[in-house]
């Protein structure tokens, strides 16, 4: 499985992508292959403050629930409205119309480059 | 997203005779019951709609096989289960249970009389060494009793276009295979048990064969049924399949903590049995008492479902009523379903309650199962659908 090169990733199983004080927050393609089809998204609306490393959110296949953890110290400014109607976008395009949601920056969780990400989910690099 | 996911299995994991072939059609795998079976190949959603509107095919080689026989094993088992198979006709098949001295559910398993001394039992994976120490307490002297397990894989071939499918692929006769029964037949110049039983509230059949052959009948049912919209099939969609259909699921709705009748299956105890069977007595003590909690279905609304685990509470005292056995979001009805043990006085179709799905209170009503009901084909059988396993 191939990561993104201008991605960031964390060790939640999601992607970043970094633009000056915005970040995008997806979950990877390897998150998606593992929790199957997935049915419903919940992220709270623009306006909410999350801390970073801690559940801002959930994500729900046929068979599972997962937290969306928040990278950063910052406040969601969009919902991709796409993701949570039609939440299967996420299998099909996780790292373009997939993404999840956007926040401000104040302070960012450590993350892994696609080769670092991709020894996580134990591909070799 | 939680960092605890794995794609690991462990060297103690049994694999099917078909993991090969399921590595190559690109199947992610799952622990089951001891087995590193093919959970999903692509989108479990979209297999379960193949299967509801044209055909799907499973390995379920997890699945365990004990045969009984002699010329009385159909005494010795009636001894074992709830049912009678002794009073089966050669070639018909029962779904039935084991009971332990306190009435709980042991096991749910299809038995098949293949001949009058010869009985193929099967109960599920993680319970094959119980069925198998149980029917042999009861054989003694009278019955032999082997766990053949490794002598057989199974395929399942379920959906509405699963009989002209399979109709390809043997010259038997399917307009005399009615539902629940079995007959020796040939498939891909092999010798096949070919029962019509299944899990997924569709017609069906389930192969049972020798593990080298299962490749090639597979690839030949494959051959002939991906055009007109077979495909394979894992076990993700099978849970949700068989929820709909309001089959109940070892582990889940059947535990040792319950007898048949509290799980609405009490049409599978046959009382008169003249030796009785494991657990008699406590279950007629335990189908006088009112206070036991009884199997229900419930619906909800959105796409959020309750699932296993989550508690169930009274709209008006908000006191906890039972607990969700099994939740999904069904991928035919498009809401929520699911099932759960309630208080008797509120099992009846239409009473709401509130399922705490993670902290929010959802709204669910008591639903007649099956959910889902398919459409009725003129040339199958009528034969009322009998429950299933897993």
């Amino acid at each position: 499985m191939t990561f993104p090169a201008d991605l960031k990733y964390t060790s939640d199983h999601e992607w970043v992508r970094i633009d000056q004080d915005i970040v995008t927050v997806g979950i990877t393609s390897y998150a998606a292959e593992l929790l199957g089809d997935v049915v419903y998204i919940e992220i709270p609306p623009p306006g909410t403050r999350v801390a970073k490393d801690s559940p801002c959110g959930e994500i729900e296949s046929t068979k599972a629930v997962s937290d969306i953890f928040s990278p950063v110290d910052g406040v969601i400014v969009e919902v991709n409205e796409l993701a949570t109607t039609d939440p299967s976008i996420v299998n099909r395009d996780p790292y373009d119309q997939g993404w999840l949601y956007r926040a401000t920056l104040e302070s960012i969780t450590s993350l892994l480059s696609p080769s670092q990400y991709a020894a996580l989910t134990g591909d070799p690099a | 997203m939680s960092s605890s996911l794995t794609t690991e299995p462990s060297n103690e994991l049994r694999r099917s005779p078909l993991h090969d072939l399921h590595r190559s059609l690109g199947a992610s795998f799952t622990e089951f019951a001891g087995w590193w079976m093919p959970l999903r190949y692509r989108s479990e959603i979209e297999e379960h709609h193949a299967v509801r509107r044209a055909a799907g095919i499973f390995d379920l080689s997890h699945m365990g096989e004990v045969e009984v026989f002699g010329s009385r094993a159909g005494e010795a088992l009636d001894r074992s289960v709830v049912g009678a198979p002794s009073r089966l006709d050669v070639g018909q098949a029962r779904y039935t249970m084991i009971c332990d001295d306190s009435a709980g559910v042991v096991d749910d398993l299809v038995i098949y009389r293949l001949s009058n001394e010869r009985f193929l039992v099967v109960p599920n994976a993680a319970n094959t060494s119980i069925v198998a120490r149980v029917l042999n307490e009861q054989a003694g002297k009278a019955a032999v009793v082997e766990d053949t397990t490794s002598s057989w894989a199974l395929i399942a071939l379920q959906g509405p276009e699963s009989s002209t499918i399979m109709n390809s692929v043997t010259s038997y006769p399917l307009n005399t295979l009615s539902y629940y029964s079995v007959v020796f037949a040939r498939i891909a110049a092999t010798n096949v048990l070919l029962a019509r039983t299944g899990y997924t509230g569709e017609d069906g059949f389930e192969i049972y064969c020798r593990p080298s052959d299962a490749r090639a009948i597979w690839m030949r049912i494959a051959e002939r049924g991906t055009s007109l919209g077979l495909r394979p099939a894992g076990l993700a969609c099978r849970d949700t399949l068989r929820l709909e259909a309001g089959m109940p699921l070892y582990g889940s709705e059947l535990t040792r903590d319950v007898n048949p009748v509290d799980a609405g299956l009490g049409r599978l105890v046959v009382p008169d049995k003249p030796g009785g069977f494991v657990g008699d007595e406590a279950l007629a003590v335990q189908q006088t008492d009112k206070s036991r909690r009884v199997l229900v279905g419930l619906t909800g609304q959105g796409r959020r479902s309750p699932r296993c685990g989550y508690r169930l509470f009274d709209v008006e005292s908000a006191q906890e009523v039972g607990r969700i056995t099994s939740g999904a979001l069904s991928p035919t009805l498009g809401h929520p379903i699911a099932m759960a043990y309630v208080n008797r006085e509120l099992s009846t179709p239409g009473t709401q309650l509130v399922a705490d799905v993670r902290g929010e209170g959802q709204t669910v009503v008591v639903t007649r199962t099956p959910f889902y009901r398919r459409p009725p084909v003129p040339e199958t059988s009528t034969a009322v659908d009998p429950g299933g396993q897993a």
